[in-house]
């Protein structure tokens, strides 16, 4: 589907690295995606798996020190983000890519109204007088779906609900009109009957305002409602990418599949036991050398732990796994 | 399947509790938050109850409350038929060794200066049970049961990982052989690969120790696995109580209808029809009259905004279905 449309974004052999006091942890390990105007792209994983790490990287936010991109490129707009200075990725950052961060709360500057902090987004990246600026936060305001935004733009943070501030980061994300919005875990502080609202707004949105978005989450229930297809991330590699029908439906590696299995999920007859996948996530600043997923795979083989396990991508296919012995589905055939 | 149903192990009768909030020099002075406002409902021995709802309907206070980790403002919480909310402080010490409660972020329920026995046998050492020896032993045994190797016990919480922490703090919930268990959202702060690991884990333990379980989540996934009745709350009152196989399959009360729909499934071939809600939760220090939930009811009618539906058996007598709604008028 993709064959003919440039990429928006493309990140290519990426590394982040940060200095602990154990030593260099690699949090991001050489990972490669594109992504293309107008979809929406989860990028999933469990704690510590690298997924955060990649959306700060992509708009210059590594913390430094005590981290630093290592080592790839990320290409936007023909230029290399990987490589440019703070302020030339401030021209970019908020105008045209935005993010928007799990909790409200600690994202928005508690001693300003929201109507300040959207109108100086505004102001700086729209060249928007202050009067302009103002009507303009307004109407995104409703835009987004908060009553009475006229009354709502002068009040404070801690007045709003957690689905109203949520509500106004995506408000603030979105006055500029980027071209990729990058929502890390947007709904995980939030409630199940917010997070339905809010979900169904950013995907009206989308259309509305035609950009990318990058749905960093660790539920693949979301990621399956609001995605076209998905990354999934295990210890700072992509172990598989493909389009959430046959990802969902078909999952190659070993690793996807046990996340699909075990989530937890209303089932018409309940199970005497939850499947789960054994052991845990190895220790960043000790892994082994081969596949990290080995030692809690049923399908491990020796050259499992032999070297490092690329991600492959047969020719054509708009998928790719990372795994020697992957899964083999036969047509038709439903894993879940 | 059918348990004898007239001594209820827990029984909860109209339970409250009234948080007084003082308002600063300009602001009224005084009002009440009802984080729990007449909640009924019992347990039978060795059966575990799931409460569901969402963040400020008063799960964890109703959960703590029972436990009185905070007095009661009124009620009756007959522990075994024993009111708890009458004993003193002195005669709630040896029924406290029978009640238990694990909480939701296991990164702050253990002490970081303590290592994982000192945490383990600390309930041991509060109440004085056994020879120094003995608990050493009972530390390895609660180790075991929660799947941990006795190699971990000199070590420090920073060392394991969430879901080993949560296990930690079973074991420690485990120290007392309570009879009674409250998990306030035992795996929320849990990976999903973890998740299904420790609520595994107290399903056996229910199994192979009796235990009997109050588990709250905001998560009707995660409850039905563990939950042999499910009570869903809304703004301080429970509004539908069923089995776990009834709710799922036959929800009466909208509210129970719009969280069952609100839940993302897995599975991008199944898209259906979600009830999204309209707003958001009212606050507890003013919430509407009538029914609580009539400003978010898609199916809200005249009556519902001005009187307090009554709780109503909306099944049968050996298979009750507990609601609350105009809709089910009794």
């Amino acid at each position: 589907m993709h064959a003919s449309a440039q990429p928006l974004l493309s990140v290519k052999d990426l590394a982040v690295e940060f200095d602990t006091e154990q030593g260099i942890v690699r949090a991001v390990d050489g990972i490669s995606f594109d992504i293309y105007p107008n979809e929406t792209v989860g990028l999933v994983g469990e704690s510590g798996c690298g997924k955060t790490v990649t959306g700060l990287a992509i708009l210059g936010l590594i913390p430094s020190p005590p981290g630093r991109i290592a080592g790839g490129r990320i290409e936007f707009g023909g230029r290399d983000l990987a490589a440019l200075p703070e302020h030339a990725i401030r021209e970019i950052r908020g105008r045209d890519i935005s993010m928007i961060f799990q909790e409200p709360m600690t994202a928005l500057n508690p001693v300003f109204t929201v109507g300040n902090q959207m109108i100086d987004v505004l102001m700086r990246h729209r060249g928007l007088t202050r009067a302009q600026a103002r009507s303009g936060a307004i109407e995104m305001l409703a835009k987004v779906g908060i009553p009475a935004p006229a009354k709502r733009v002068d009040e404070y943070p801690h007045e709003l609900s957690g689905g109203m501030r949520q509500r106004v980061m995506i408000a603030m994300a979105l006055s500029c009109d980027p071209k990729l919005l990058i929502a890390d875990e947007p709904t995980t502080a939030l409630d199940v009957t917010t997070q339905a609202q809010v979900l169904e707004q950013i995907n009206k949105l989308q259309d509305e305002f035609n950009m990318a978005v990058i749905l960093i989450t660790h539920d693949l229930g979301v990621v399956a409602e609001t995605c076209g297809r998905a990354i999934v991330m295990y210890c700072g590699n992509i172990i598989e990418t493909a389009p959430i029908e046959p990802l969902f439906a078909t999952p190659r590696h070993p690793y996807t599949a046990g996340l699909l299995h075990s989530i937890p999920r209303i089932r018409d007859v309940k199970l005497a036991e939850l499947p789960i996948i054994p052991g845990r996530v190895p220790d960043l600043l000790n892994l082994p050398p081969g596949c990290r997923f080995a030692d809690r795979c049923d399908r491990v083989r020796p050259d499992c732990s032999e070297a490092r396990v690329a991600l492959h991508r047969d020719d054509g296919a708009d998928a790719a796994v990372a795994c020697l012995h992957p899964l083999v589905h036969q047509a038709g055939e439903s894993h879940v | 399947m059918s348990e004898p149903k007239d001594t209820p192990f827990l029984e909860v009768r109209d339970l409250k509790k009234y948080f007084p909030v003082r308002g600063g020099l300009l602001r009224r002075v005084s009002n009440v938050v009802k984080a729990v406002d007449g909640v009924s409902f019992s347990i039978p021995a060795g059966r575990t109850m799931g409460l569901v709802g969402e963040s400020g309907c008063g799960k964890s206070t109703l959960g703590r409350t029972l436990l009185r980790l905070q007095e009661p403002t009124s009620g009756q919480v007959l522990f075994d038929g024993n009111d708890i909310t009458r004993l003193s402080k002195r005669e709630l010490i040896p029924e406290r060794r029978k009640m238990q409660i694990i909480f939701q972020d296991p990164y702050a329920s253990l002490s970081p200066r303590r290592t994982v026995a000192q945490s383990i046998r600390e309930p041991l050492d509060v109440h004085r049970i056994g020879s120094a020896a003995e608990r050493e032993r009972r530390v390895i045994e609660l180790l075991d049961v929660v799947g941990m190797s006795p190699q971990v016990r000199d070590r420090y919480p920073h060392e394991f990982s969430g879901g080993q922490r949560q296990r930690i703090g079973i074991a420690r919930a485990l120290a007392l052989n309570p009879g009674f268990i409250v998990a306030d959202e035992p795996v929320s702060a849990l990976d999903v690969s973890v998740q299904s690991q420790v609520l595994n884990l107290i399903a056996d333990l229910k199994r192979d120790r009796g235990i009997t379980f109050l588990f709250i989540s905001h998560d009707l996934a995660v409850i039905q696995h563990v939950s042999d009745e499910i009570g869903v709350m809304y703004l301080g009152r429970i509004v539908e109580t069923a089995s776990s196989e009834d709710l799922y399959k036959d929800p009466k009360h909208p509210y129970t209808k719009a969280l069952l729909s609100a839940i993302p499934i897995p599975d991008p071939t199944r898209k259906r029809k979600r009830i999204v809600l309209e707003g958001d939760v009212p606050s507890p220090m003013n919430p509407p009259g009538g029914c609580p939930f009539h400003t978010r009811c898609p199916e809200a009618m005249a009556i519902c905004s001005t009187t307090v539906p009554t709780t109503i058996n909306a099944g049968t007598d050996a298979q009750p279905h507990e609601v609350a709604c105009h809709l089910f008028p009794g």
